[in-house]
């Protein structure tokens, strides 16, 4: 074990190094550039034995991760917001065709206007192509999600791909102290991939067939089974992962000080740290408080909201994105898991951080203050106030 | 009048139109891309075409942030997607002056398959590239045009994939004009994109635009002693075969100018529905007589 000061980035690159990845296949683009970029020098060095190929477009480079993983090789790839976008059609094609991809995405806005700044809508888009979304908080979390991403896609139970997102500059271009595990560390909770299901010499094989309705059917139910048996596999991963390296996250929501809490806040990514810091301040003031953050928002952890909402009489949710007509995408989420519940507490939407706007103590203040009115406002757009300067065109 | 593009106004007194616009480049200092501006805003002139009449399309890098810097109307789309965009305004209003403008990421990589059917489609655009051999607004990864065994953050070790070649490209393509400027000629460049945008049909222009941040191989030195003219080389443009052949010279003589012009029916000229003009100009709706519904009705 050592400690590094890294970058959100980095600390996707020096995982995927440390998972010992076979193939890496990207296209540049603000903010993810640099992951790839520091797998090409751990490549050329000779520190990563792996095959790295700068295609024209992120569809090829998803494409070639996935034909790459339909031949038994472990794969990552990394890309970001239109990026993101214009993988749409491979990333459904990777997960039906069960390869086991794991994939940093650099969670970006998405145009027009044009904008580089945090946001969720590229990660929110794509949540039902069938890839587990893990969101990190910190660039610890990073590392560690990226690693434990490769026992999960590669599980025989499971062999969905998942996508490791991080939030744009908060993470990918900040800098902290990294515990980063050694070689021999990694490979005793990673071992190398067992494929099965895949291209192999000497058998000839065919992948894409084209089956009628009553086979597509049973390849989408077996599909969303492994889907579903994700949460407990991951459970195993991450409680194998916390005795070797000593770090887990609670699943796939981590709760802080939500006991006797009148209202829970859920938030995912970045958010969260401010949150809880925001939470120690109101606790101290005397009012009832607690955070819940949605760590793995793929597959969508209904069960974990539901006993959340059996306990407390007001929930608000955080988001970055937002769903039109409903309210933002994990609020719209929350809602549908609670409204199976027993017990339905009161749900608040807040839309805030979008496109970058900072989210700071103040506006969760806000936040928590709504929710402990007499009357919660349901749906907000927060932080609406234009900029006191117009920006440069950049 | 031609059914095609408005013919450039070339007679009468000089417009005093002022093609740059409020929005300063954000581009580096000594940017190739400063040289290839003024050279379309000269062009612009030259020809002096109204600002209303002209639209520039670009996607995604830095010299794609061109059309923000003129005061004609612009399109900033997707990365590599300019060209259908451009193709959706001619087709809508085919009277227009279309430029798309982009680097060599931009066209010759990502959008690389909409400027092939573009140019087969032989449509009336004008299509000016930056070429800087590098990505640049990503930092300095290496580009489809990039040059074999040449070390950038991408390719630590060096290119192994060959360049693609603009120009050979273009000619297979169907291009009706396609010529190589230099942003250190600006004079050369702004009479070959004048040139561009007066031909009918698809012109390219494609341009060495040093990126002089992230590129130290392909700078302005490095053309300024290769680069001669092909108007003082005896090149006959209306042969397809030598044009070809000029086109594999990329070695201590690069060749800049005019390769290859042919006149041909456009895209516009040979598709029915734009022969009563543009389609902004004609009446929406289901036009020519119903008989058999005027029959039963």
């Amino acid at each position: 074990m050592t400690r590094l000061v890294l970058s959100g980035n980095y600390a996707q690159s020096y995982a995927a190094r440390l998972a010992r990845v076979q193939v890496i296949s990207a296209y540049p683009i603000t903010p993810q550039t640099t992951i790839v970029e520091q797998l090409a020098k751990f490549v050329s060095s000779g520190e990563l034995p792996a095959q790295f190929i700068k295609v024209e477009s992120e569809h090829s480079a998803l494409q070639v991760c996935v034909s790459a993983a339909a031949l038994g090789a472990r794969t990552y790839t990394a890309t970001s917001s239109q990026g993101l976008l214009l993988m749409h059609e491979l990333l459904h094609w990777a997960s039906g065709m069960r390869t086991p991809i794991v994939m940093g995405v650099v969670s970006r806005s998405v145009g027009p206007p044009w904008s580089l700044d945090a946001d969720h809508t590229d990660t929110m888009s794509q949540r039902d192509t069938g890839w587990v979304q893990i969101y990190p908080e910190s660039n610890q979390e990073v590392l560690d999600s990226v690693l434990e991403a490769f026992r999960l896609a590669e599980d025989l139970a499971i062999r969905l791909p998942v996508m490791v997102a991080e939030d744009a500059f908060y993470l990918s271009h900040t800098v902290e102290p990294v515990e980063v595990p050694s070689q021999a560390q990694v490979d005793a909770f990673l071992p190398p991939r067992v494929p099965k299901g895949t291209l192999v010499p000497g058998k000839a094989t065919r992948l894409g067939s084209y089956v009628g309705p009553a086979d597509y059917v049973r390849f989408r139910r077996e599909q969303a089974r492994a889907m579903e048996r994700v949460p407990e596999t991951l459970a195993a991963i991450e409680e194998d992962y916390g005795r070797r390296m000593g770090r887990t996250y609670g699943g796939l929501v981590q709760e802080y000080r939500t006991e006797g809490a009148d209202a829970v806040l859920l938030t995912m990514g970045t958010a969260s740290t401010t949150a809880r810091a925001v939470v120690d301040e109101l606790r101290s003031e005397g009012k009832r408080v607690g955070l819940a953050r949605i760590r793995v928002f793929r597959p969508f952890p209904a069960k974990e909201v539901r006993d959340l909402a059996s306990r407390v009489d007001r929930l608000g949710v955080m988001d970055r994105s937002w769903t039109f007509g409903q309210m933002g995408s994990a609020a719209t989420e929350v809602a549908a898991a609670i409204q199976s519940s027993p017990r339905r507490p009161r749900l608040s939407s807040f839309l805030a951080g979008v496109g970058g706007r900072d989210v700071g103590t103040a506006l969760l203040r806000e936040m928590f203050r709504d929710l402990l009115s007499k009357e919660p406002s349901g749906l907000r757009w927060l932080d609406m106030d234009p900029p006191k300067e117009v920006p440069l065109h950049g | 009048m031609s059914l095609a593009s408005a013919p450039p106004k070339t007679e009468g007194p000089a417009l005093k139109v002022v093609y740059k616009s409020t929005t300063k480049p954000t581009w580096c200092p000594g940017c190739g891309d400063y040289g290839v501006v003024a050279s379309v805003e000269r062009a612009l002139s030259s020809l002096q075409i109204p600002t209303h009449d002209v639209v520039v399309v670009s996607g995604i890098g830095c010299s794609s942030n061109l059309p923000h810097f003129l005061s004609s109307y612009g399109f900033h789309g997707l990365h590599g997607r300019a060209m259908p965009v451009a193709e959706g305004v001619k087709l809508a209003n085919h009277g227009l002056h279309v430029v798309v403008t982009g680097g060599d990421g931009d066209g010759w990589g990502i959008g690389l398959g909409h400027a092939l059917h573009a140019m087969r489609r032989n449509i009336d655009l004008t299509y000016v590239v930056m070429d800087n051999e590098i990505y640049g607004l990503t930092t300095g990864q290496a580009s489809p045009t990039s040059t074999m065994g040449q070390k950038t953050k991408s390719t630590p070790q060096g290119v192994i994939e060959e360049p693609v070649n603009p120009i050979a490209l273009a000619l297979s393509a169907g291009a009706t004009y396609v010529a190589r400027g230099f942003s250190g000629d600006p004079k050369q460049l702004s009479d070959l994109i004048a040139g561009g945008i007066k031909h009918h049909g698809f012109s390219l222009i494609d341009v060495f635009s040093p990126c002089v941040t992230y590129n130290h191989l392909n700078t302005f030195d490095f053309f300024r002693q290769r680069v001669y003219k092909l108007e003082n080389a005896q090149h006959d443009p209306t042969d397809l075969v030598k044009a070809f052949a000029k086109a594999q010279e990329f070695g201590p003589k690069i060749p800049t100018g005019l390769f290859y012009r042919a006149e041909k029916p456009t895209y516009e000229d040979l598709e029915p529905a734009l022969k009563e003009g543009p389609l902004v100009h004609q009446k929406a709706g289901i036009r020519g007589k119903d008989k058999v519904l005027d029959e039963f009705v």
